[in-house]
């Protein structure tokens, strides 16, 4: 065979291809210069992206809001029972879709990693024109896709996401968040633990090591050592171990009566399970009964750790047994559709679906700029959480924070967690430019509607 | 003192479980030569078994009671299990409360047929490839059995106890005067894994198959040419591979709540494991196990931290070291990974 390969050929080659390959580029620039903002919808839809994990640790968690966005769109667009739509004090949504466009969605895999989730988020934003990023079950992946989404001028309502920093340092114009955080947890922890434990206690700390986990640690540590108690250590263990046997061992010797787990998902099982098996919570130290906190609890976490949660308190941002109208429509709608109550992550991907579609029809616009505007200082209630309100300042959700308690007795597989308090949102409020937060140098810079 | 003596046992603890998988992947290895990087998908299937031998002894039906109400305000539906209905809420309690070690025997066929079903159907299509293939091959296949298994029983942990009278913890310090408690499970798993081990050893030692086998790794051709059929007992081999894998995982699934991904969790560390004690070094990959286990233990323990996240590479220092200094491992055969 004779090698026809010349220089000028290759040359001509590559320019060929390479006009090819920048031809997409040059009709997407073209195209998005005659769009106001980021993907403006022009026929009779809109489209909307739910960014979750589907594949690895957090799927279950992914599957649950998954349901719950579905759910939404299935209300925005009046199908169904029309859900939190009922509810909800607002009455700017009619069920005709959003701005009169029925709305559509498309998925993407988080996996739970920051880089996979900000390459979903993007093929969902340049390929299938999505106006909003919704969804996720980590501080990591939510601070990297709300990072994406305001380069990318469109909306970000954040999931499952509980770092300080979501809203602290790394707060966005673009970026929303309606679940709680590191703070509001301690703070309203705090008073539940000093009245079942008393203020004179020794906490040992176990963390995450990574931002949530600092995030929570910091948090816990502050509000309890300021009603009295003591820190004895705090212990960072690595994201990837699976057995916590040998951090656990040096606290049975370490004159702690109190074990914070500043874990989530699978290292929140592991840990727990292992602290039990060492027979933790039969201790008794320093006069006191052994006792074990999980500052941060989803349904699912309490499913996996079977009975090892019994009479361990820990916070939630939603639990399905809140007893408000909005919940009980959620749950309602939600249970009828799918056979099960809804996690507190689908709970905060739902309602801020129907927020964000709200906040369109409010503005009158798409235009993320004109959605940030109406979504700052807006005061709602019938979403399931009570009144909340989203704060201009910072993008964070303030409203009543639920301390739990693994149930003792429980009657089904759903009943694994109880409500012990629901502490009033004056007590989990902070400053804007709180320490914890980012202080005064944190910002959340300006819209950005992309194109 | 008393820590000291913890951390031990944490060591042997976490020891056991990559000297049984080690265990396998060396037998594998030293019989058929393939590198197995489904191995510790096999840890996985074990634990798995008691998830479903669990699945079923709990078996359930469904009865409605008027007098409470479900999430929707509906009539509760109670579960009761049928063990319980035919053979009383004490033997059927029973029998549900000891699922985890009836498991060993559930497992036991389940792990020939996937260990054979994966060597005949695979595996021995790449006896002659380059490792290289072998490794990607084998990692293939371990992730889509991890992704069946997530496709079966979901992406949650799923809680698997021991029995009650094996979930409290043990008193061990009384004769020397000190405070020791340890999960009693863990104790059983430690003693289970010797015998395991101390039974797999015995077999090779003991038996004429062992030692045809122990001959055709040392030399295949030539056993091969007395007419004996080595690929036969290889094979078999794989599938005694494939239960000391199931076993480890069956016996730790009280100790951690099994999940999908336990065995990528446990598969590189083994690895680690093989290499330290000797490629095809049965002894090596023992001791190496229970070495590392005690190191990775004590990596943990803030008294000896040099800094955070030790434990989770002191392993691969240790396998650095070793194959600088010693390529064959601690026990290894000379030449073997030195060329």
């Amino acid at each position: 065979m004779t090698n026809k390969l010349t220089r000028r050929g290759v040359l001509k080659s590559g320019a060929v291809a390479g006009a090819g390959v920048a031809l997409p580029t040059i009709f997407t620039a073209s195209s998005a210069s005659a769009q106001a903002y980021t993907n403006e919808p022009t026929g009779s839809t809109v489209t909307l992206g739910f960014n979750v994990p589907q594949t690895g640790p957090y799927a279950e968690e992914g599957l649950d809001e998954l349901r719950a966005q579905e759910l939404a769109v299935e209300h925005l667009n009046g199908e169904g029972d029309g859900g939190c739509l009922n509810t909800f004090t607002s009455k700017a949504l009619k069920g005709n879709g959003i701005l009169g466009k029925k709305v559509q969605f498309v998925t993407g895999d988080t996996q739970t990693k920051s880089d996979a989730a900000r390459a979903s988020a993007k093929s969902m934003i340049e390929k299938d024109g999505a106006i909003m990023i919704n969804g996720g079950s980590s501080s990591g992946v939510a601070i990297a896709v709300q990072g994406l989404c305001q380069e990318a001028g469109v909306i970000f309502m954040a999931g499952l996401t509980h770092s300080n920093d979501t809203t602290g340092k790394d707060r966005k114009a673009n970026g929303f968040r309606h679940f709680f955080n590191a703070y509001m947890s301690a703070a309203a922890l705090a008073p539940v633990l000093k009245s079942e434990y008393g203020a004179d206690r020794r906490a040992y700390h176990l963390t995450a090591d990574y931002t949530w986990g600092w995030s929570q640690q910091e948090s816990i540590a502050a509000a309890t050592e300021a009603m009295g108690w003591e820190t004895v250590n705090n212990v960072l263990t690595p994201l990837a171990a699976t057995d916590f046997s040998s951090y656990i061992t040096p606290v049975l010797n370490s004159g702690a009566d109190v074990l914070v787990l500043n874990h989530y998902g699978g290292n929140m099982v592991n840990s727990l399970t292992n602290a039990i098996q060492f027979g933790l919570r039969d201790k008794m130290v320093n006069g006191k009964q052994f006792e074990i906190v999980v500052p941060l609890y989803s349904e699912l976490m309490a499913a996996g750790a079977g009975k090892n949660v019994q009479g361990v308190l820990g916070s939630m941002n939603y639990n399905w047994q809140l007893d408000n109208e909005g919940s009980r429509a959620f749950v309602k709608s939600f249970g009828e559709k799918y056979g099960r109550p809804p996690s507190n992550s689908a709970q905060t991907c739902y309602a801020q679906t129907l927020l964000y579609a709200d906040a369109c029809e409010r503005a009158g616009t798409f235009n993320p700029c004109g959605v940030a505007e109406a979504l700052e200082g807006f005061e709602f209630d019938g979403l399931g959480n009570g009144p909340t309100l989203y704060r201009a300042d910072d993008h964070q959700c303030f409203k009543d924070v639920l301390v739990v308690k693994g149930k003792e007795n429980p009657t089904n597989e759903y009943d694994t967690l109880e409500i012990v308090d629901q502490t009033p949102v004056a007590q989990v409020t902070y400053a804007p430019d709180h320490p914890m937060f980012g202080g005064a140098e944190a910002s959340l810079g300006t819209c950005n509607p992309g194109a | 003192m008393s820590e000291f003596i913890l951390q031990i046992l944490n060591g042997l603890d976490k020891g056991s479980a990559y000297a049984l998988i080690a265990l396998g992947l060396t037998l594998i290895f030293g019989t058929l030569g393939v590198v197995n990087f489904a191995h510790g998908a096999l840890f996985m299937i074990g634990a798995f078994c008691s998830v479903t031998l669990s699945r079923i002894l709990s078996a359930s039906y469904e009865t409605v009671d008027p007098t409470q109400k479900d999430f929707l305000g509906n009539p509760l539906k109670v579960k009761s299990t049928y063990m319980e209905s035919w053979l009383g809420p004490d033997i059927g309690g029973a029998i549900i409360d000891w699922s985890v070690p009836l498991a060993i025997l559930f497992s036991i066929p389940i792990m020939i047929a996937v260990g054979i079903a994966m060597e005949r159907g695979l595996i021995k299509h790449f006896y002659k490839r380059p490792h290289a293939d072998q490794i990607l091959v084998t990692f293939g296949l371990a992730i889509i059995l991890q992704e069946i298994i997530r496709g079966f029983y979901g992406a949650n942990p799923i809680q698997t106890p021991a029995p009650e009278a094996l979930s409290s913890v043990a008193q061990l310090g009384g004769a020397l005067g000190l405070e020791i408690v340890y999960p009693a499970w863990r104790m059983v798993y430690f003693f289970f894994a010797l015998a395991t081990i101390g039974g797999v050893f015995a077999f090779l030692q003991f038996t004429t198959f062992g030692m045809v086998v122990r001959a055709g790794m040392a030399d295949r051709e030539t056993v091969g040419l007395m007419g004996i059929n080595i690929d036969r007992r290889f094979t078999i081999m794989f599938a005694i591979a494939a239960v000391v894998a199931g076993w480890a995982g069956v016996m730790y699934a009280p100790i951690n709540a099994p999940n999908y991904h336990m065995g990528m969790d446990f598969l590189v560390l083994s690895f680690v494991v093989v290499v330290v004690g000797g490629m095809g070094s049965l002894p090596g990959a023992v001791a190496a196990g229970f070495l590392l286990g005690i190191l990775e233990s004590f990596a943990s323990w803030e008294r000896f931290k040099v800094f955070d996240g030790l434990d989770q590479i002191i392993i691969y220092l240790v396998a650095i070291i070793i194959l600088l200094t010693r390529p064959r491992g601690l026990m290894g055969k000379k030449g073997v990974m030195e060329d």
